[in-house]
């Protein structure tokens, strides 16, 4: 079993190295995502600190979901994820390790280069340990939540817009426990709670998720 | 165990249209009058409140609008459940039934609510966390008509949808607390939804009315709706 799922991670984690660009796409989107505001709002830096935490959050959003129509449909395509179905690894653990693999190249990146958007926003380098935490505690969420939602909109047409529609409202309580506890620490709070809040989702999601992905998947493939 | 051979009889498309349409009848009329008397007891014998003048009669459409959105999900997640895990065609359909009037139930609470809004706080919108969670039901609702609405194969459509429902009610009560927490964290109490500490018994009289009328429309509604899809399928 963990043997299946370390192959898995493996395996994923290589067909992404093999092609840079599609990870490279997802992590200059959140960049490109993260520069637009200040051109649209103005660049008036107490205006900027106090927006910082929540346009890092809707851009990591938005940069992790842009990747998720990816997870399933390479498989789907070529027959990989009928055999992942019919084999003797729990379907669970499968889908668990894909989107761990998932999550390290889609999410992880954005983690590393939060701080560099940070200081775009000129958010205080105090605040960066937090910000990078909460992404960190938040982003595997977001890939677990949105892994529903792909494998849902499995071979759809549309299915790129659906999934937005699907996964975003359900991404609401990452984004607002993310981007608050970035707020709590720059107003002199302790984010331990919001922090403890995410992470508390995490673990609900990662026990839940792969169960309900698992029978998305199913029914998507039937 | 009687009963229970009766509950699988209606179980069956076919066997439950006539009974459908019978009690959407019977539903149609009940509302009808429970809509008037409740209208009646609203705009002339409840009294005008003290703060908020006349404009806060529209709480007799808004709130039991609101209650039926919220109430509506969670029907429609159940018979979703129970199509998921019994595989009964009906329970599906109900699910995609309800689907419709829930979100027409949240769309009037959220429309309602602005107008009721504008001469109350000054503004036709504010990011008040019932506010916000409310337009969030919305989304889930739309989400879920436009899953099935994607999918050609109405078992697959089904079975996705009920996986999506259940995914949704989980998270409703998660995304109620943490809108409720990110508003207290972002704005003060400069705008509370706590209406006179009193309600005067007429106006109760009128709100419960209301509600009763909204949700025998919401069962006629859907019945009817499911008629069409029993139709459309069988």
């Amino acid at each position: 079993m963990i043997a299946a799922a370390r192959c898995i991670v493996r395996r994923d984690l290589l067909l992404a190295l093999r092609r840079p660009s599609d990870v490279g796409t997802a992590l200059l989107f959140f960049v490109i995502v993260a520069s637009l505001f200040p051109l649209g709002i103005g660049a008036e830096p107490n205006l900027l600190r106090a927006v910082a935490p929540g346009v890092i959050w809707v851009a990591a959003l938005l940069s992790s979901m842009l990747s998720l129509s990816r997870l399933f449909a390479a498989d789907h395509a070529d027959g990989t994820l009928e055999q992942m179905l019919l084999g003797a690894a729990p379907l669970g653990v499968i889908v668990a390790a894909k989107v761990l693999a998932h999550w390290l190249v889609a999410g992880l990146p954005l983690v590393a280069i939060a701080p560099l958007i940070a200081l775009q926003y000129d958010l205080a380098p105090a605040l960066y340990g937090t910000l990078a935490l909460s992404l960190l505690l938040g982003t595997p969420v977001l890939s677990l939540i949105g892994a529903i939602g792909a494998a849902l909109t499995l071979g759809l047409r549309g299915g790129g817009v659906l999934l937005a529609l699907l996964v975003l409202p359900l991404y609401v309580p990452v984004l607002i426990m993310g981007a608050g506890s970035v707020d709590m620490a720059a107003a002199g709070l302790s984010p331990q709670g919001q922090l403890q809040l995410l992470a508390a989702l995490l673990v609900v999601a990662a026990a839940f998720a792969p169960w309900a992905i698992a029978a998305a998947l199913r029914i998507s493939t039937e | 165990m009687s009963t229970a051979i009766k509950w699988f009889w209606f179980a069956s498309p076919q066997t439950f249209f006539p009974l459908a349409g019978t009690i959407a009848r019977a539903c149609w009329i009940g509302a009808a009058l429970l809509a008037v008397a409740g209208l009646y007891v609203g705009f002339f014998v409840a009294p005008t409140d003290a703060q908020q003048g006349e404009a806060y009669r529209i709480i007799f459409i808004h709130v039991p609008a609101a209650w039926m959105s919220m109430f509506l999900y969670v029907v429609m997640a159940c018979w979703a459940a129970i199509g998921l895990a019994f595989n009964t065609r009906l329970s599906s359909m109900m699910a995609s039934a309800i689907a419709p009037t829930g979100a027409l139930f949240t769309f009037v609470a959220l429309w309602t609510g602005a107008l009721w809004g504008r001469p109350t706080w000054g503004a036709y919108w504010v990011w008040d966390a019932r506010l916000t969670s409310e337009l969030i039901l919305l989304f889930l609702y739309l989400g879920f008509m436009a899953l099935q609405a994607a999918i050609d194969d109405p078992r697959r459509a089904d079975r996705a949808g009920a996986v999506l429902a259940i995914v949704g009610v989980v998270n409703v009560p998660i995304i109620y607390y943490s809108v409720q927490w990110w508003n207290t964290l972002h704005q003060g109490a400069s705008v509370s939804l706590t209406r006179a500490p009193s309600m005067a018994s007429t106006m109760l009289t009128g709100m419960l009315l209301m509600a009763l009328a909204f949700w025998l429309y919401g069962i006629a509604a859907s019945l009817v709706r499911v008629r069409c899809i029993i139709r459309e399928r069988e």
